[in-house]
């Protein structure tokens, strides 16, 4: 459905990062072009979620060189609220809760600050309420929810769910899911993706974390690279996804054994 | 911007109402002595039963103490340098607005309370006490023609000596504490209202205290009596001018409801609260207390404490009669250097008394917020009920919150239930919000405002707005 728009949404260049001082991304390279689809797998400790906050402007994470632009922009010199309004959405692996602020009016708020942004009217609760609506059935949430504080007392499931929701309701140009699979069961995984999916578009970019292939069979991706020691070791189509299934991550570190990795 | 410069420029952010007026007064030169007081007395042509009240407390309060049991630090107040009269000139007697003082008039426009007609239509009338003295009251000839008396403490000393004379210290007498003793010899002015009974008040009422002058302590008294079957809301506002000393505010503000009457009195303070270094700000000081007399009754306080260096203030219920109930609602905010020990008394006397305690405390900076509360239940307060909930909110990791709650119960047929929490504004939650398109700044406010919601929700709507974008401009202090 892509790949062939010559247009680039992210391209990041020799990018690295550290928090407190350790050093976490050793130079990714990365382009993605709007309308694609693309995994960031690896093991544990191999970068993604930190790629994932980097790109979202996480202030503990320190860029430490590279650059990485945006539909034309210098990603790097924006704060986090303002690649939010630009356009930039991650979906947490681990949603915080807020309570005493409803779900709904948290949305609403969001969504006021990024219209406002883009010097779009504001949309009023009655509006807003049924826009939410409309979306609620991406993902298939109880309505109770939106009325419930934000993310309290919700289920893993209902998490996840409520990220994706946002994301629908916010409509990102890029959309980063950070493990949005972790700590869901088999039908929760299939509701979600199909949410993710019914959202993809030309215009949008999808960058899906994951530690496990499964995820990718519900979100098929365009391109996958895998994630190593803070670089990407590897990229390829789909059919990559399917060989680490198969293979595990042992061979990255053979790799690296004979490329005499000493980092 | 970085979060931490973001939260930089909040908290650099100026007093809003820290200017001064430049208007003449007329002053008594620092200093109490027995002939401080008779000045005060003559200056505004008192009786002699006023004069020998005002002597008794002073002399009561040579014998008493300092207190130095609250949960603050703070510098000794030199009773001998502070001004205990200060009056806007010219002093005389004022039959409409027009004759105010147009410097006056627009102090009171800088801070957004309209004096003039405009106010009609908000439904609120205004007393507007400048320094130690109402300088204006709006709408009393409209409230007197259903009997509603409302205007200031001397107006209704000489107009309505009987009614001062019979409330006046009877909930708060001058022996209760120091500051209230203190307050009984040299109080300058305030506010007194009276609803008779059967009367709902159709408007808001509302006192407005600025302190302008330097070197004065401000000492009001406010005076409410609900007759039997009435209803009343009453609100508070305060502010005053930037100064790098401590003035001393010391009020007393008692409140009678007699049978099936209703008060309700809302407070948002907003005294200057001192710099960052905890230079200068408001000593707030002040002895609130209702009584629910008769059977039925019902007070209710609810404040929004953001202003003071330091806020010292219990508003209370004595509830004598039957039935009666007592409600608390409060939220305190403190940031910088700024110190808060505050909560309630509930003290249950009457049978199937009933109270309520909601208490939200906000600590920012290095700020420190005591929530101190008594709920009572005498021995013949026959199923007496109380709910009381104190949460406490941090930002930052060098601020401190504190809870005290007393609880004594002589009857054991009484339910008294006390819920508590601690919770800290993290990173987290500001990044996720940042995250979905919303700035630092709206975020905490958000997140606050979240917070204090079941308070806010007390006040009258407009004093809900003034509440919420209060805190936004008060919130200062790191996250994380």
């Amino acid at each position: 459905m892509s790949g062939k728009k010559e247009n680039s949404m992210l391209e990041i260049k020799g990018l690295c990062a550290s928090v407190e001082g350790t050093t976490i991304l050793r130079g990714i390279d990365l382009d993605v072009k709007a309308g694609e689809v693309h995994a960031i797998m690896g093991p544990n400790g191999s970068g993604k979620s930190t790629l994932a906050n980097v790109l979202a402007g996480r202030e503990d994470y320190s860029v430490d060189a590279g650059t990485v632009q945006y539909n034309g922009i210098d990603l790097l010199e924006l704060s986090a609220d303002e690649r939010a309004c630009e356009g930039i959405f991650l979906a947490f692996q681990y949603p915080v809760s807020i309570p005493g602020i409803s779900n709904a009016y948290f949305l609403r708020t969001a969504l006021n600050a990024v219209r406002r942004y883009r010097d779009e009217s504001e949309v009023d609760p009655v509006d807003f309420l049924e826009l939410v609506r409309s979306k609620m059935d991406l993902v298939g949430m109880d309505e109770k929810l939106l009325h419930r504080a934000v993310n309290d007392g919700f289920s893993g499931g209902e998490k996840k769910r409520n990220e994706i929701l946002q994301m629908a309701v916010l409509d990102p140009k890029l959309a980063i899911l950070d493990e949005t699979d972790s700590g869901l069961d088999i039908d929760a995984l299939r509701i979600v993706a199909e949410g993710v999916n019914a959202l993809r578009k030309e215009e949008r970019s999808i960058v899906v974390v994951t530690h496990y292939q499964r995820l990718l069979d519900y979100i098929v991706p365009d391109h996958v690279h895998v994630l190593s020691d803070g670089k990407i070791a590897r990229s390829g189509d789909k059919s990559l996804a399917l060989e680490l299934e198969k293979e595990g991550y042992s061979w990255l570190q053979a790799d690296d054994a004979k490329a005499g990795n000493n980092a | 911007m970085t979060e931490a410069e973001e939260l930089k420029k909040i908290a650099d952010r100026e007093y809003e109402f820290g200017f001064v007026t430049d208007v003449e007064s007329d002053s008594l030169p620092p200093g109490l002595d027995e002939s401080t007081i008779r000045q005060i007395s003559s200056r505004k042509d008192e009786p002699e039963w006023l004069l020998e009240y005002r002597l008794k407390a002073y002399r009561h309060w040579l014998t008493m103490e300092d207190p130095s049991w609250p949960k603050v630090e703070r510098n000794a107040i030199d009773y001998q340098q502070i001004i205990y009269y200060s009056a806007p000139k010219p002093k005389k007697v004022l039959d409409s607005l027009d004759e105010v003082d147009p410097e006056l008039i627009e102090t009171f426009e800088k801070l957004g309370i309209s004096l003039d007609e405009q106010k009609r239509l908000s439904g609120v009338a205004v007393d507007a006490v400048f320094d130690s003295v109402s300088v204006a009251t709006t709408f009393s000839d409209k409230l007197a023609e259903m009997g509603i008396i409302f205007g200031s403490f001397s107006g209704a000393v000489k107009e309505h000596p009987d009614l001062v004379r019979k409330y006046m210290g009877s909930v708060v007498p001058y022996t209760d504490n120091f500051f209230a003793a203190l307050n009984a010899a040299v109080f300058t002015d305030g506010s007194f209202c009276y609803i008779p009974p059967g009367v709902k008040c159709p408007m808001e009422l509302s006192t407005y205290f600025r302190i302008n002058a330097a070197g004065t302590g401000q000492f009001e008294r406010t005076l409410i009596i609900a007759d039997e079957k009435s209803t009343v809301s009453y609100l508070e506002g305060c502010t005053a001018p930037m100064r790098d000393e401590n003035q001393l505010h010391a009020a007393v503000v008692e409140l009678v409801a007699l049978e099936d009457a209703t008060i309700k009195y809302s407070t948002v303070q907003n005294w200057y609260p001192g710099d960052a270094d905890g230079v200068g700000g408001i000593y707030n000081f002040v002895t609130k207390r209702g009584i629910c007399k008769g059977a039925r009754s019902k007070i209710s306080w609810t404040q929004v404490e953001t202003g003071s260096a330091v806020t010292w203030k219990y508003p209370s219920c004595v509830l004598l009669g039957d039935d009666s109930v007592g409600e608390f609602y409060s939220v305190a905010l403190t940031n910088n250097m700024q110190q808060a020990d505050t909560g309630t008394k509930m003290v249950h006397i009457g049978k199937r008394t009933s109270s309520t305690i909601v208490s939200k405390g906000i600590s920012a900076g290095r700020g420190q917020n005591t929530y101190r509360g008594l709920v009572d239940v005498k021995k013949g307060a026959t199923n007496a009920r109380n709910f009381s909930q104190c949460d406490s909110m941090l930002l930052g990791d060098r601020c401190g919150a504190h809870t005290f709650p007393y609880i004594e119960v002589r009857n054991s047929t009484a339910k008294v239930e006390h819920e508590a929490t601690t919770s800290k504004i993290g990173e987290d939650q500001i990044f996720y919000c940042n995250q979905r398109g919303i700035s630092t700044e709206d975020a905490v406010s958000m997140i606050v405002n979240g917070f204090c919601k079941e308070v806010f929700s007390e006040l009258p709507m407009e004093f809900a707005v003034e509440a919420q974008k209060l805190l936004a401009v008060s919130l200062e202090g790191s996250v994380g």
